[in-house]
């Protein structure tokens, strides 16, 4: 059906630049009614601009865009959303302190002779959440949703908007499958009713699934326009890198048996954690997998003393570590990189130098004098290791693109010298080249002797890493997996609660 | 469908590399909040000296930067607790109360050496600075209440307990001996710098050292950026925020040191609406109100900013010196303003 359909959206020659720094090349996009068209990329190729631009957020700096074959000009980003464009953001526009319904109707909120009509909008903002078969109450207040939901509520506000075009950028970084798949229902569903979606993605494997056709950008500029069904996985993602992607993986390296324990966990409980125990030897690679929210995170940030456990303990190379104390971790030589990197982990309005330093900053000189020579070299030494590509290197971390930033968050973590990473989501929102990039990274500080632990929704990424991989279920370690065991149906018998190590003791067990 | 444009995909395809040398500083990469006040600065001086010939001269210039000492000191405190992301209401009325002490303590007599008496204080005076900080930010952090109303509280109570100290009325430094013996602090010069210039030069170039060359400094700014991101590295967010309202009081402390001298009184209404003319300095010169950026000598230069539009007031005809607050309130919305519109641009 949706290659008959008519161009809705059409958009040529559209060139933009940034305070002089062009980002867009004369790309020409098409986008035809009831059709879900992927947009895809690197990072920096200049997606999230050109979805800016054709959603009314920017204007272009020459081009033009057509709309049902009208030229059309949008004063902003209202004008576009009353002609039935709803941009869906990457970060979440949503006031904390407002309850779900009244996020839906915010700005549009329905009244009966000049009251609010809190009533009849409750019942509308369920009736879309049914329809998105989602549990989420009308009126719980934003900020006590997790991030699922939230995503889940600014996708039931678009489809509540009858939009005619919805961009979505990246919408299932933070869901889960189940959740996914919800969403991805009722994107079809839509689109046989004849809306259109612009779906930016970093997941070939979801592109594959659900759109119909695909474009390809590379460096601000046009690659190629093509059904999907013409299109393999592997080749859009050699399209978007310019060049073949060998191995994303590299190859495992098993740690010996009889390594010391870098890392040992007794019994810790936090909130919701519950006793979790755990062993890691030196040189390797350690997974957590499990569904959002069965407590990884919490358990990490015990670990790493950002939060203070109620009980049990942590030993690093045998050594009892101070729970609650971030900087007796560092110094004992254990590190915690969050997976929020935009809301903990760089400050934004600060440069690549500040940011970079901000852990380690003992090292950049005696007593409290901070030597500006040594923090700039600290910083070249981090861009050479880390490969972080920017064109001013004064640049504020906010103006850095997603791979960029998580590189310079991992740099970071790496200038307090640990000698265990934890890496939680080590690759969210980030394109294709720089995962690959990452995974060397982290397998190239395993063969060296660090031990990492990997902290994961996506599964291919815990596989293709890891030699153990602990699978977390509503705050407890249910499995400890290894060997053949390790792939997606196994882990998710553990995840979803089909299956559980029966003795605790054996579930964190170094093997023999 | 063209699968590729040739040349230019070519040319194009490593414009993030080609720049990987470090680029030269250009004029556009400057931040324009940092030298806004400065040039806002320039433009009064100019206009000073077109309304008044005698405005220029160094006598009044030199009067003019001393008058503006002890906002100028109180401000440079206060940069510390905004760039924290906090906020110290009580300064005003901690001058007078610190004052009160002060004048108190060189009454009673417990020292019989007049010498001996202004050290001891002076130390006393420190003290109560700093206390009076150590209070304020022991109920921001430990006790966990919004700056904003946590130091209103205290501006109420040590408003009230220097009312209470002077029922109502003036405590004025009795000993002619001591009296003679301070009034150099604030009318003494260095080699023909007045003395109270010389200690915002001194404070400030300190707060400048502290603020951009220590870890401490980098603290601050990490914790009034985001004080989620300097939890997860690591930083002991509430100490850092306690130490900057100690420097708040030390800097009041200094204040004070300076305004004994000058009256050798002070009263229940020593310092009222101090505290806004600071934040009024801290804000026009750059620094975020909502945390983070920290400028120094900006803040100095807001300082001098609001002496000198009151003094061209008072040396032009055509406004009214009443309304000198009235145009101190302007300035401040001005500034936000072309903040605003510079963040804006840049």
């Amino acid at each position: 059906m949706s290659e008959t359909g008519a161009a809705v959206m059409a958009a040529s020659r559209i060139c933009k630049s940034f305070s002089g720094v062009q980002v867009l090349f004369s790309v020409d996009f098409e986008l035809r009614r009831g059709e879900v068209h992927a947009l895809m990329g690197e990072n920096g190729a200049g997606k999230s601009t050109l979805v800016k631009v054709l959603s009314g957020f920017e204007k272009p700096t020459s081009g033009r865009i057509l709309m049902d074959g009208q030229e059309v000009s949008f004063a902003n980003n209202r004008a576009a959303e009353a002609a039935g464009i709803v941009l869906i953001h990457q970060e979440f526009n949503l006031a904390d302190h407002l309850t779900v319904s009244e996020s839906m109707f915010l700005g549009r909120e329905v009244t009966r002779f000049g009251i609010l009509d809190r009533s009849f909008m409750r019942k509308a903002t369920r009736d879309i959440l049914d329809r998105l078969g989602s549990h989420i109450h009308e009126d719980a207040l934003i900020s006590s949703l997790p991030v699922a939901d939230k995503q889940m509520v600014e996708i039931a506000k678009a489809i509540s908007r009858d939009a005619r075009v919805v961009f979505m950028d990246e919408p299932t970084a933070v869901l889960s499958r189940e959740e996914t798949r919800i969403l991805f229902d009722q994107v079809r569903r839509l689109r046989d009713q004849g809306t259109s979606f612009v779906f930016v993605s970093h997941k070939l494997d979801e592109v594959m699934e659900l759109a119909d056709r695909v474009t390809v950008l590379r460096d601000g500029q046009w690659v190629k326009t093509a059904p999907v069904s013409e299109l393999d996985g592997e080749s859009i993602a050699q399209l978007m890198v310019g060049r073949e992607l060998s191995s994303l993986y590299p190859a495992k390296h098993e740690p010996d048996v009889d390594e010391e324990i870098a890392l040992s966990v007794k019994d810790l409980s936090t909130g919701y954690v519950k006793d979790a125990s755990f062993e890691i030897r030196k040189g390797e690679v350690f997974g957590f997998s499990g569904l959002i929210g069965s407590g990884r995170s919490e358990l990490m940030e015990a670990i790493s003393g950002i939060r203070t456990p109620a009980s049990g303990e942590v030993r690093i190379y045998g050594r009892l570590l101070r729970s609650g104390d971030v900087r007796a971790a560092n110094q004992a030589g254990l590190a915690y990189m969050t997976k929020d990197r935009k809301g903990k982990g760089l400050l934004l309005g600060e440069g690549m130098t500040v940011n970079l330093t901000l852990q380690s900053l003992d090292q950049h000189g005696p007593v409290v004098y901070l030597d500006p020579k040594s923090e700039a070299k600290a910083m070249d030494r981090a861009r050479r290791r880390f490969d972080i590509r920017v064109r001013d290197g004064n640049v504020i971390a906010a103006r850095m693109s997603g791979g960029n930033q998580q590189k310079l968050l991992l740099a970071k973590v790496m200038e307090t010298d640990p000698k265990i990473v934890i890496i939680d989501e080590p690759t969210r929102g980030i394109d294709v080249g720089t995962k690959q990039q990452i995974y060397h990274f982290i397998s190239s500080l395993a063969r060296d002797g660090w031990s990492i632990i990997v902290v994961s929704s996506e599964m291919p990424e815990i596989i293709g890493l890891c030699s153990r991989v602990a699978v977390m279920r509503e705050g407890r370690i249910v499995g400890v997996l290894e060997g053949d065991e390790i792939n997606e149906q196994e882990i998710m018998r553990y995840a979803a609660g089909l299956k559980r190590r029966t003795r605790p003791e054996e579930a964190g067990a170094v093997p023999a | 469908m063209n699968e590729n444009r040739g040349g230019t995909d070519q040319a194009m395809s490593n414009t993030e590399l080609s720049d990987r040398a470090r680029p030269a500083r250009s004029l556009r990469d400057m931040d324009l909040r940092a030298i806004a006040p400065f040039a806002a600065l320039a433009l009064l001086l100019i206009v000073g000296a077109l309304v008044n010939p005698n405005f220029i001269s160094i006598a009044n210039l030199a009067n003019v930067a001393t008058r503006s000492a002890f906002i100028a000191i109180i401000a440079v405190g206060a940069t510390f607790v905004i760039s924290a992301g906090d906020l110290d209401l009580s300064v005003g009325s901690m001058v007078a109360f610190v004052a009160s002490l002060m004048i108190l303590f060189m009454n009673s007599g417990a020292i019989a050496d007049p010498a001996l008496t202004i050290a001891a204080a002076v130390a006393l005076t420190i003290l109560a600075g700093a206390l009076c900080g150590f209070f304020n930010g022991l109920i921001t952090t430990v006790g966990k209440i919004e700056p904003f109303i946590a130091t209103l509280g205290t501006m109420g109570i040590y408003r009230g307990l220097t009312t209470w100290l002077s029922q109502g009325g003036a405590i004025t430094l009795k000993s002619p001996d001591i009296q003679t013996m301070v009034r150099p602090a604030y009318f003494g010069s260095v080699l023909g710098l007045p003395v109270p210039i010389l200690v915002i030069l001194v404070v400030t170039a300190i707060a400048a050292f502290i603020l951009y060359r220590t870890r401490y400094g980098r603290h601050v700014v990490a914790v009034g950026s985001s004080s989620d991101v300097a939890r997860y590295s690591g930083i002991a967010v509430n100490r850092v925020r306690m130490v900057a309202f100690i420097i708040q009081g030390l800097c009041v402390a200094i204040t004070v040191l300076l305004y004994v001298p000058r009256l050798g009184s002070t009263s229940a209404t020593t310092g009222i609406l101090w505290e806004l003319q600071a934040i009024t300095a801290v804000v026009v010169g750059g620094t975020a109100l909502k945390g983070g950026a920290g400028r120094v000598w900006g803040t100095i230069c807001g300082a001098f900013i609001l002496e000198i539009v009151g003094n061209i007031m008072l040396l032009s005809n055509f406004i009214s010196e009443y309304l000198i607050g009235a145009i101190q309130g302007s300035i401040i919305i001005i500034a936000m303003l072309v903040q605003r519109s510079l963040v804006r641009k840049s």
